[in-house]
């Protein structure tokens, strides 16, 4: 039953993420990648990191899609149909990308896993003791840089997106 | 982990996402078709630390936390590019990378 489930999320994912990349729409491409992370958020959910499954689906498919969404609305017309390389540097990119998905694939079958057969299952409790713990193998200090990062990276987009000095420039050309 | 998935199945399927990214992120001329290809790519990597904490060290979780920071960079990372590209459209009223000569305030 997995199994099944996990090929059809396979081939699902598969099949939206070169649609995204080559549909010549940019909403429909947004709307294909928001199936690949809800695909991915379901492949966490079959490997039991329900709490991971979570934070991709809040902050992938319910904010960074809509962030994007935003911004091709603020920036495209609906109906703008994108150009996209010549046909000889798709077909040169595409062999290129083969030729990586080949090396890669015999790397990975070539090397001996050792699986550990299991079925633990991770609760948020155990997540959470070991993002704050400060002894051997804790995370705290991460976790603060990260929050720090955050909260830069908010203030440095606002400041971006404000264009001060545009609206000086505007009131001197109208 | 998936009951008779093995890890060499999984790792195929990032991999095959891992090199669709690239090759939006090569073949596309819009910025914001970039950005999504970096999200897949970066989606890609994230599934990999999962599934090689799951199979191979089950007892820790160092591959769930990195897949938390990689998240939380990733969110950060396309918060700031949404705001150069809107910036960027109000200056030169363009998001294609051919038009996008100056990035100077």
């Amino acid at each position: 039953m997995e199994k099944i489930i996990f090929y059809i999320l396979a081939v699902m994912m598969i099949v939206f993420a070169i649609t995204a990349v080559t549909s010549r729409k940019m909403l429909r491409s947004v709307i294909y990648l928001l199936f690949v992370l809800c695909g991915v958020a379901g492949i966490f959910f079959l490997i039991d990191y329900n709490f991971l499954a979570a934070i991709q689906l809040t902050v992938y498919a319910g904010g960074i899609i809509v962030l994007i969404i935003f911004s091709v609305l603020l920036v495209h017309h609906i109906e703008l149909k994108l150009d996209m390389a010549k046909p000889i540097r798709q077909i040169i990119t595409a062999i290129g990308c083969l030729i990586g998905i080949g090396v890669f694939l015999t790397t990975i079958y070539s090397y001996p896993f050792k699986v550990v057969e299991n079925s633990n299952i991770t609760t948020t409790a155990q997540i959470g003791s070991k993002l704050l713990g400060y002894g051997e193998g804790g995370f705290i200090l991460p976790f603060e840089v990260i929050s720090v990062v955050l909260l830069a990276a908010m203030i440095g987009a606002i400041v971006i997106a404000k264009g001060k000095k545009l609206s000086d420039k505007n009131e001197e050309t109208i | 982990m998936i009951e008779g998935i093995s890890i060499y199945e999984i790792l195929t399927l990032t991999t095959i996402l891992f090199f669709v990214g690239v090759y939006g992120f090569l073949t596309r001329k819009n910025l914001i078709s970039i950005l999504i290809s970096i999200e897949m790519i970066l989606n890609a990597s994230v599934v990999n630390f999962v599934v090689i904490n799951k199979y191979l060290y089950p007892d820790m979780l160092q591959g769930v936390l990195f897949s938390i920071f990689i998240i939380a960079v990733a969110a950060a990372e396309t918060a700031l590019a949404v705001a150069i590209i809107i910036n960027l459209y109000r200056q030169i009223s363009s998001v294609e990378v051919k038009d996008t000569e100056v990035m100077k305030y």
